[in-house]
């Protein structure tokens, strides 16, 4: 199939540059800097409100920054219209043209570049067959599934050949399953046709299991822009590393670091933990997620913390055992259901342990003081 | 010319469908224009334009009558200078009845196809536009077959309003036989003839039947909207 958009090189990168967005005082996105290179599968991550969609909007060209510069494939698009930007949008609720059969929908794109009919129709076809849904072109939008809708608007942005994709929370409307097999669905379409997407969700997991970058927004403001797996495992600050996944806190006075350890002692004891360079002279708690915390009978040689066991849910690969340490501190762990592992019942008391390899020592969000 | 009706009272049905028509088709394009504003517009003076549509809605229509004969009239302002620069005239000529019924049947046209704009999803319009087509390409091929059936709706029922336009036509062109007398007016000189009862009533029937007739027609369009863009 001769689609343009299977050439990585035909994608475009994309630059913010310090963009901000205010609507009247309230200011939605706030000094946004992130360079997408092309061909890149880039989300935005972050809570309904962080400023995400406000992103997207702007790189589709409906709504202006107030501030700094977008560039796509290298131009700036400062007041360019949105049906003239190489940007093709993929929203939440898909908006696809109701009146329209659904190669109709996929060509309007060309039809409105006056592509003719029968090219239009071919070209319908051969995406139907990309997007994996052969035989739909005559159908009604009514007569199709959530998962073949989603299917069609994703075949109807490509066709217009864009050189960015951008998607807002596609997958939010579907169910489980279909949006876990949507998802691989996605990627694998993004690798086939190497066009750049920025996609905006709310669910970390999608973040993590699609995207190449992923860049953690709160309140207008990137946290942290990485690789899924240096989100999880480096997140920057307590913001990052509770919106990608669980964590047991603990609060206390961080001492002095020697080779990127330090140690805090509060309520619960006196533990050591990894500390970033840049975190000196910051308030910090200990972030250490529940699978890399440990139970054990005896009290392990550091950063160990009696708990009473006060559930043990089954979550088939493992199970989740929550406990309560001294002062009513809530504490989780998750141990691997191997046959092998001992696993606490409810009243025993165990050390809840982690490496401190394993704990960050973190700030809270990066947010206007 | 059917027999059961005189020339006379002939004259004034088909007078009253010449006025109508034109009313009606003049209006289309600002009514779709001012519903579009109003559903979709963010701007300064927006209550002040809702308030001036559908301000012949409230007035006493002969209030409506004489502000187009102030406007309009050989002495009006906007008449004045039409009469000087082109030689063109609305008081008492049938463009003037048009005039009036097309300024009251203003209001229900605009509210029709509002409500047909305002029940599509603006994110239509929206991605239409990231897929390259300009506002007015979006507008022809995703907006206005959404609302087709609104605004068929809206001139169905603008149409019958023009039909039945009396107060303001009366104050503002008369009621001159073959030139500005259409259907409620002749009723109303009939009913002043002495024996002028038959007339009035064989009018009254036509009008009933026509009334009935749009919003019949008008009812059935606008299920159909609703039905269209539930994707059916």
């Amino acid at each position: 199939m001769n689609f343009r958009g299977t050439t990585p090189t035909m994608s475009a990168g994309i630059d913010l540059e310090n963009v901000c967005c205010d609507f009247g005082t309230f200011r939605a996105v706030d000094n946004a800097t992130v360079s997408i290179k092309p061909g890149e599968f880039f989300s935005f991550l972050g809570p309904s409100g962080c400023g995400k969609t406000t992103i997207l909007r702007m790189v589709s060209g409906f709504i202006e920054p107030t501030e700094g510069a977008i560039r796509i494939g290298g131009k700036d698009v400062k007041g360019t219209r949105p049906n003239q930007r190489p940007t093709a949008l993929i929203f939440q609720n898909l908006a696809l043209f109701p009146l329209m059969p659904i190669w109709e929908n996929i060509a309007f794109g060309l039809e409105v570049r006056g592509i003719d009919k029968a090219t239009r129709r071919k070209k319908a076809e051969d995406l139907l067959k990309l997007v994996d849904l052969p035989g739909a072109a005559d159908k009604m939008v009514s007569q199709l599934s959530g998962g073949q809708k989603q299917r069609v608007a994703i075949a109807r942005a490509l066709a217009v050949e864009p050189s960015v994709m951008l998607l807002d929370e596609p997958l939010s409307a579907l169910d489980l399953k279909l949006r876990q097999h949507m998802r691989a669905e996605l990627r694998a379409i993004q690798k086939r046709t190497g066009v750049t997407f920025i996609y905006i969700t709310h669910d970390q997991g999608e973040a993590l299991a699609m995207s190449d970058r992923v860049g953690v927004m709160s309140q207008g403001r990137i946290q942290q822009i990485a690789a899924p797996r240096d989100i999880y495992d480096n997140p920057v600050n307590g913001f990052v590393a509770s919106f990608v996944g669980e964590n047991n806190i603990f609060e206390g006075d961080v001492g002095p670091a020697s080779g990127g350890i330090a140690a805090l002692t509060g309520p619960h004891g006196a533990f050591r933990a990894r500390v970033l360079p840049d975190a000196a002279g910051k308030a910090l708690k200990l972030y250490v997620r529940p699978e890399h915390t440990v139970l054990t009978r005896a009290k392990a040689a550091e950063n160990s913390v009696q708990m009473e066991v006060t559930e043990v849910a089954f979550e088939g690969a493992f199970i989740s055992v929550h406990g309560q340490a001294a002062g009513g501190k809530r504490l989780s762990a998750e141990v691997k259901n191997d046959g092998v592992t001992p696993v606490p019942q409810v009243g025993e008391t165990v050390f809840a342990s982690f490496d401190a390899a394993r704990a960050l020592l973190l700030p809270d969000a990066n947010v206007r003081g | 010319m059917p027999d059961w009706l005189t020339p006379e009272e002939w004259q004034a049905l088909s007078l009253s469908l010449k006025v109508s028509f034109w009313a009606t088709v003049v209006s289309l394009p600002p009514g779709v224009a001012v519903a579009q504003a109003l559903a979709r517009g963010r701007f300064p003076g927006h209550g002040l334009l809702n308030g001036l549509v559908h301000l012949p809605l409230i007035l006493p229509p002969v209030v409506t009558g004489y502000l187009l004969l102030l406007t309009f009239g050989r002495q009006g302002w906007l008449g004045s200078a039409l009469w000087d620069w082109f030689g063109f005239t609305f008081a008492f000529r049938w463009t003037g009845a048009a005039l009036a019924a097309a300024v009251m049947a203003f209001p229900l046209l605009v509210r029709a196809i509002r409500l047909a704009l305002e029940a599509v999803d603006p994110k239509l319009e929206q991605a239409a536009a990231t897929l390259g087509a300009s506002r007015v390409v979006v507008f022809l091929t995703v907006t206005l077959p959404l609302i087709l059936p609104g605004v068929i709706a809206g001139a169905v029922l603008a149409f019958a309003k023009a039909m039945g336009e009396f107060g303001a036509t009366i104050t503002f062109v008369a009621n001159i036989p073959g030139e500005t007398q259409t259907l409620p007016t002749a009723i109303y000189a009939f009913l002043q003839l002495p024996g002028g009862d038959a007339a009035a009533l064989r009018l009254v029937a036509i009008s009933v039947a026509l009334a009935m007739g749009a919003l019949v027609v008008s009812e059935l369009l606008s299920r159909r909207v609703a039905a269209r863009i539930a994707g059916k």
